[in-house]
């Protein structure tokens, strides 16, 4: 077993060069090396919301002599996945400094760290042959950002797959490492760790020079001689423990740092606040995830840009209806026909990705009709989605965009400076008791007999509350908003799939519709459209039965009680 | 996982120089390899600059009172780790005649290890006795080094024989000639004409040259620190003849879990 013992960072400020360091004075050990340099080139991967980095987990692409490796680690540095996704003409199996060269750089067990690969189910050689069904990619080259499907087949893949779900990999940090490697032997001269030296040098985000990183890996029956050189090592003044990953001390030496960004609202408000400074604060957060997302969404990387943008612009739409009173006067009566603008212009293209991003499902649950029938239904709805995707970009790169976007950021800097009263705690209360009343009203209304429309306008309401809610979470005590939120989301989904299914029905009717007047829809495509219109209706039927259940659980003494608390707290 | 073994009544006859030079070359290929210096001389374990010492001696790995993983260490090359002789392995057979099942005990404390290796070398002091006999019974592939005499062939033989007598599995055996002296003439005649008549008796010859006996004091493998002399040159026509034979499937590209 070969795993990294420790790291550490140098400090070459007073001269200090890091392979100095290993010639200690009266040391049992002695210095063998160092190995050549090896220029690596290293990009890490990262979904834009940090999923990879908020699972512990790192995607590091590092390139070196022609050949391109992809490796993923968990917490630690172990190694939980690799893929070669370019390789040299005649690679084969030596070149193992540079292999090791680019582990030890990674702050890793290295290419030889068996253990973890074992651990990890690699089948041992007399079951391997083609088993993971590996797509050959001769030549290929991964080209980011990219989604899952820039990956070859096979064990990384996989791994990556539940994390990154339907978002595209980023460029989160690149950097160069010069990276040599040093043995120390003992008595025998047997090798008991390896030493590298990376010397890293980042060019994104931002130009930055990362200090020389020492990394010890002992051998395998080694640890404990390993374990004397380590605190020898520890004990040198020019030293300090690097606990960073390689990512993460890149990042930090272009003034960056990982999971900064979250389509939450990260605010923090004391009850005492003035309201106009509260609802300044929050709309601002807002309009920076707006902003944060307005390129993605643009080059189309994936659809949770478009997604998080949208829910930026509605819940930035529903704090100007439900507060904006907060705001100095004429300003959310000046703001929200722009907003509602923005708001209709990501709806079509959403709307379509709601339905492709389903479609393998709804293609699945077919029992009568074949999925491959619905392949013109699919074309249809992908040449839509591209029209729509075309007016959505041309939306977000038009003047009146851009104005809105400065216009509001500059209304909202002056909005801080408002009046005094009332505090955030009070608007917070008084409004989220509104809000309260009216689902709870408009939900005691509904019965067997009431329209889809009733159910259409609660979901509004509860979606009002819930906005009510995150925006001014930060007051509350976190387990009790919490459970809060708990008890609304239970209704709220169940609303939300009365309300999908029902669109989507109205939807169906109307692409096929469409699709007969373009003469693009077989009747076979048509019947499968039908079943699949039935399957709408059922789950819809099935929403509406629980629906009961769902609001008598929300409007409970305990639930209303709970929401009764919150709101005293804020006021107080 | 296979197991090789290298083995042989007789000493001196090069099963240390085989498992060494093999199992780097196995390792050089990419697969991950455990050799066991089965051998209280612990010869292997020297040339690997390794102490010959098993915390808790023999006794503690055959009953299982010791992980073998937790004896294991790594050469100074990729992807081979060695499992050290230790001088309290000369009292082995009395270890495994009080174990169950004492010709299988071998195997069943190998058997953990195949998640973690692909090949596994067996270097067995000579003689024939309980260990070796359970090294027969763990091994997919017995590597017999044969001086070429007469007296060598009829050892094989006997061999051959015991080995057909086993229940169930029965490693394969690949003989090979070892040590040849071309200036002989009774060893041109043998090593000429017996692998022409046997199908156990490998094509690749291992010649008697002074490289080798380097080894003692270069501490390495020759096909290590001299990857381009005859000797290492043999070996590797040994390696590939005996990967061939054993249906060792290819090892993985590197960097591929």
């Amino acid at each position: 077993m070969q795993s990294v013992l420790r790291q550490f960072a140098v400090n070459c400020d007073g001269g200090a060069e890091p392979d100095q360091l290993l010639e200690l004075p009266g040391s049992a050990f002695t210095v063998s090396g160092p190995t050549r340099s090896v220029s690596l080139r290293r990009l890490w991967l990262d979904t834009f919301d940090w999923r990879l980095y908020h699972a512990g987990l790192t995607l590091e692409q590092i390139s070196s002599r022609g050949s391109t490796e992809l490796v993923l680690t968990g917490r630690g540095g172990a190694i939980l996945a690799a893929d070669h996704i370019e390789r040299p003409p005649h690679a084969g199996g030596a070149g193992h400094d540079q292999a090791d060269a680019r582990a030890s750089a990674n702050g890793r067990s290295s290419a030889r760290g068996r253990s973890s690969a074992g651990a990890n189910g690699r089948a041992g050689a007399n079951g391997r042959a083609g088993a993971n069904g590996r797509a050959p990619r001769p030549g290929g080259r991964a080209r980011w950002p990219g989604g899952l499907d820039s990956l070859p087949l096979g064990p990384l893949r996989d791994r990556l797959g539940p994390v990154v779900g339907v978002r595209a990999l980023l460029p989160v940090a690149r950097a160069v490492s010069s990276v040599h490697e040093c043995r120390v032997l003992n008595a025998d001269e047997k090798t008991i760790a390896r030493v590298t030296v990376d010397r890293m040098s980042v060019s994104y985000p931002a130009p930055g020079t990362v200090p020389p990183r020492l990394a010890v890996t002992a051998l395998r029956g080694y640890q404990p001689q390993a374990q004397r050189l380590v605190d020898r090592l520890a004990a040198a003044p020019e030293v300090t423990e690097a606990s960073q990953s390689g990512l993460e001390a890149a990042l930090a030496a272009a003034g960056r740092r990982p999971g900064d960004y979250s389509s939450k609202i990260n605010v923090s408000l004391a009850p005492r606040m003035p309201a106009s400074a509260a609802m300044a604060t929050v709309l601002t957060a807002l309009l920076d995830t707006l902003e944060a997302n307005v390129n993605g969404t643009v080059r189309d990387l994936d659809t949770e840009f478009l997604h998080d943008l949208r829910i930026a612009v509605r819940r930035t739409r529903s704090a100007l209806k439900l507060a904006g009173d907060a705001l100095p006067d004429g300003l959310a009566a000046q703001f929200r026909p722009e907003f509602k603008w923005l708001g209709d212009l990501t709806t079509p293209t959403r709307d379509l990705d709601v339905y492709l991003l389903g479609f393998s499902g709804m293609a699945a649950s077919l029992t009568a009709a074949t999925p491959d029938e619905l392949d013109p239904f699919h074309d249809h709805l992908r040449r839509s989605r591209a029209a729509a995707q075309r007016l959505l970009a041309r939306g977000l790169r038009s003047a009146r965009f851009s104005r809105i976007i400065h216009d509001w950021r500059e209304a909202l800097a002056t909005a801080a400076d408002g009046r005094a009263r009332p505090t955030v705690g009070r608007l917070a209360s008084t409004r989220i008791a509104r809000a309260h009343r009216r689902v709870i009203r408009d939900g005691s209304a509904i019965t067997a007999t009431s329209p889809p429309e009733s159910l259409h306008e609660l979901r509004k309401r509860c979606k009002e509350l819930r906005y009510l809610l995150e925006f001014f979470g930060s007051l509350y005590d976190p387990g009790e908003h919490w459970r809060t939120v708990r008890d609304l989301k239970a209704l709220q989904d169940c609303l939300g799939e009365f309300q999908d299914t029902q669109v989507q029905h109205e939807e169906l009717r109307a692409f096929a519709t469409q699709m007969m007047a373009d003469r693009s829809a077989p009747a076979a495509t048509l019947l499968a459209m039908g079943e699949v219109a039935a399957g709408l209706a059922t789950r819809q039927r099935q929403a509406r039965s629980e629906f009961a259940g769902r609001f008598r659980d929300f409007a409970s003494p305990a639930s209303q009680g709970r929401i009764r608390a919150l709101i005293g707290i804020a006021a107080a | 996982m296979k197991t090789f073994a290298t083995y042989n009544i007789k000493g001196g006859v090069g099963k240390t120089a085989t498992a060494v030079n093999l199992s780097y070359l196995a390792a050089h290929d990419g697969y991950r390899v455990l050799l066991w210096d089965l051998d209280p001389q612990g010869a292997a374990s020297f040339l690997f600059r390794i102490r010959p010492r098993v915390k808790g001696g023999g006794k503690a790995l055959i009953r299982g009172t010791r992980p073998v993983d937790d004896a294991i260490k790594a050469t100074d090359f990729d992807n081979l780790d060695l499992l050290p002789a230790d001088f309290t392995y000369r009292h082995l057979d009395l270890v495994l005649d009080a174990a169950k099942k004492p010709a299988r005990r071998l195997g069943s404390l190998l058997a953990p290890l195949s998640a973690e290796y692909d090949v596994i070398f067996l270097d067995c002091p000579p003689g024939i006795s309980l260990l070796s006999e359970s090294v027969l019974h763990a091994a997919d592939t017995l590597l017999v080094p044969l001086i070429p005499t007469t007296l060598s062939v009829r050892t094989l033989d006997q061999l051959t024989e015991f080995i057909s007598g086993f229940n169930g599995s029965r490693p394969a055996v690949l003989a090979f000639f070892s040590m040849i002296d071309r200036r002989k003439r009774l060893h041109r005649e043998i090593f000429e004409q017996l692998p022409t008549q046997r199908d156990d008796v490998a094509a690749a010859t291992i010649p008697a040259l002074s490289l080798i006996e380097r080894m003692s004091v270069q501490r390495a493998p020759v096909t290590a620190f001299a990857p381009r002399s005859a000797a290492a040159r043999r070996y590797t026509e040994l390696w590939q003849e005996a990967r061939e034979r054993s249906g060792l499937l290819p090892p993985p590209p590197a960097g591929t879990w």
